[in-house]
């Protein structure tokens, strides 16, 4: 079981890494991948998708599932 | 409908002159194209801004334009819909983003553009860094929510 997990912006700044790989041995939703990640407390503002969805932090993710977390956007 | 993310510098006008003859919009079918152009400020937050990086989710973006598209452009009843949005290294008075909406009458385009607009500024996942003047370094932009419709 693989999980691709994204960090993007200001996050990927304060966190010092832009993603990773990770093989959990069980279950995960969002929030558990975070706490796989990184010690930090989640932002308040902290958003989330999988597989290229808004996701809220209680989802859960599966095999193959690409994860990312990233501050608010900020386009146009 | 035409959705394209740009890393290099783009001419607005000329997309939305060139466009109608490259898309399957017949001539004469609509009476109304709405546009909206966006440009690089060289000041924000009262400060001087010399550059700006855009970054952007590959692949998110992408998907979250074209879905929201295809429901503007129903919803609206457009004839067509042209969005195109900078990325990397943008200085002031450069286009970050272009969205540009034909219809029959000018309310629908109108009302399209604006609410493409407004989904684009408030779900897109783009991120801005400044880079501001003298030493003030860099600053990431936070988000403002987008404009009621």
């Amino acid at each position: 079981m693989t999980i691709s997990v994204k960090i993007f912006a200001s996050l990927r700044e304060d966190l010092g890494i832009d993603g990773a790989n990770i093989r959990p041995s069980h279950k995960m939703t969002a929030l558990d991948v975070w706490k796989h990640i990184t010690d930090k407390k989640p932002p308040d503002n902290l958003l989330c998708a999988v597989n290229h969805q808004y996701a809220g932090f209680d989802s859960t993710v599966q095999d193959g599932d690409e994860i990312a977390f990233f501050p608010p956007v900020n386009g146009g | 409908m035409h959705i394209q993310i740009c890393p290099q510098a783009f001419n607005p006008w000329s997309e939305v002159a060139d466009y109608p003859a490259r898309s399957e919009m017949k001539p004469g079918s609509y009476g109304a194209c709405s546009v909206f152009v966006g440009f690089m400020r060289d000041f924000n937050l009262g400060d001087k801004v010399q550059c700006m990086e855009l970054e952007h989710y590959h692949g998110m973006t992408e998907k979250l334009l074209a879905e929201h598209a295809q429901k503007v452009n129903q919803q609206y009843g457009l004839a067509d819909l042209l969005i195109i949005h900078r990325v990397g290294m943008i200085y002031p008075q450069d286009p970050i983003v272009l969205v540009a909406a034909w219809s029959a009458h000018r309310a629908e385009a109108f009302d399209g553009c604006r609410d493409m607009m407004e989904y684009l500024k408030a779900k897109a996942t783009f991120w801005k860094k400044e880079s501001l003047e003298g030493s003030e370094g860099q600053r990431w932009v936070d988000n403002r929510k987008a404009m009621p419709l």
